[in-house]
């Protein structure tokens, strides 16, 4: 009996340390304690070009995290991408007239989104749109009008 | 010509029995699911065979990995500039990679090769036919809660490895190499995904508990009852685990993290 009961103690000891290493990885390594979940609510933004934003991107305002980036999908009315935004539900109060903007991380950071609030009174609500977009810079583009403006004035 | 012909044919139909009597024997096992379940206590000490005895070989191992990850991507990443990112690497490669398969690799070693050379020995000294002559069925009897043990086992010793090594590489790349600790932590977090990454090593890992355990399992029942039968068993095992569980990661990659 005494054997077994080491046994037991041994195993529950051996299981605890292995679900504890998973707690840690879920909590301390891994995003779950900081995401937002299936909470929040739901913004969206037309973009001309999100040049390379990825699902789960995070949406800053003033360098604050406060939600991700849910979706992506091609507007085939209006040729333009619609980004879907799912924001934390802490904070409610975005004006309707704030401006979202892709911008980069770093030189070669990934690309995030940052919402720069207006000044109005109203507040977007669920599934509200963000009209005033700033689409992401591409490199070559820019690169290319660099060149082309270089080769105008000789 | 035709002798040659014959040889072929005879190696295939032998690989095609040896598979064939593979899942049946893991059928049988899983069969035995229902008689375990009312002796739990024969599970125990299984987990115990392959888990509470790993602990010490994984943990080890684990720190170090963890440790020389942290070493050699501060190499490269501070060329970069991108010293800060330390964590993500170290963490991502241990969870989704490094964690998983360098334990379904000792565990094959270390608790895969002990099987088979019980089971085989069981086999070659006749105590699963003495089983047998009792009325007890030796698959549901000794198969069935080693099969068990390894599946349970193998998750949590692959989450103490991966939990180890971020922890090894915490102390070499926060506190020998001077990333900033806070940099470490929240890109880490930042970047690793819970659904994506931990959840996916662990299905990882219980895979290849599944199949480490089958192997051990098959070959130390197949095993030619000899102690030459038993020895080629053992290295077998270890072998096509190894095999199988570096092919596996391969196609369980491209599946999980392919796009």
């Amino acid at each position: 009996m005494n054997r077994l009961r080491t046994l037991e103690i041994l195993v529950g000891a051996f299981m605890a340390a292995g679900f504890l290493a998973l707690f840690f990885l879920a909590m301390k390594v891994s995003n779950l304690s900081a995401d937002v979940g299936g909470e929040g609510y739901r913004l969206q933004a037309r973009f001309e070009n999100v040049g390379s934003l990825k699902v789960r991107a995070p949406v800053t305002i003033a360098g604050v995290r406060v939600g991700r980036v849910e979706a992506i999908d091609f507007d085939q009315k209006r040729f333009e991408a619609l980004v879907t935004l799912r924001i934390d539900p802490r904070y409610r109060q975005i004006p309707e007239d704030t401006i979202a903007s892709i911008f980069t991380a770093g030189l070669l950071g990934e690309q995030y989104i940052s919402l720069s609030p207006g000044g109005s009174e109203v507040n977007l609500a669920d599934g509200g749109m963000l009209d005033h977009t700033q689409s992401a810079l591409v490199l070559e583009q820019m690169i290319g009008q660099f060149l082309f403006k270089k080769a105008e004035e000789g | 010509m035709l002798e040659s012909l014959a040889r072929l044919g005879h190696l295939g139909l032998d690989a095609l029995a040896r598979i064939g009597r593979g899942h049946l024997l893991l059928l049988a096992i899983l069969g035995g699911l229902a008689s375990l379940m009312a002796r739990p206590r024969l599970l125990l000490a299984q987990v115990y065979n392959v888990g509470v005895l790993s602990v010490l070989i994984i943990a080890v191992s684990g720190l170090f990995v963890g440790m020389v990850l942290s070493l050699q991507g501060h190499y490269v990443l501070s060329q970069f500039g991108a010293a800060e990112s330390l964590g993500v690497m170290v963490a991502a490669s241990l969870v989704r990679e490094l964690g998983p398969v360098v334990t379904a690799l000792l565990v094959a070693g270390r608790a895969g090769s002990a099987l088979t050379a019980e089971i085989g020995l069981m086999k070659a000294t006749e105590q699963l036919s003495g089983l047998e002559m009792m009325a007890v069925d030796p698959i549901k009897r000794i198969l069935t809660p080693r099969f068990f043990g390894g599946l349970v086992s193998m998750p949590l010793l692959a989450a103490l490895f991966s939990a180890v090594g971020v922890m090894g590489g915490y102390f070499v790349g926060v506190g020998l190499l001077g990333v900033d600790e806070g940099a470490f932590w929240s890109q880490m977090q930042s970047k690793i995904d819970f659904r994506e990454d931990i959840v996916n090593g662990v299905i990882k890992s219980l895979v290849f508990g599944w199949v480490v355990t089958w192997i051990a399992l098959f070959e130390g029942y197949d095993a030619t009852p000899t102690s030459e039968g038993v020895s080629r068993a053992t290295t077998r095992t270890v072998v096509h685990s190894a095999l199988a569980v570096l092919g596996l990661d391969f196609v369980l990659t491209a599946l999980m993290f392919g796009d």
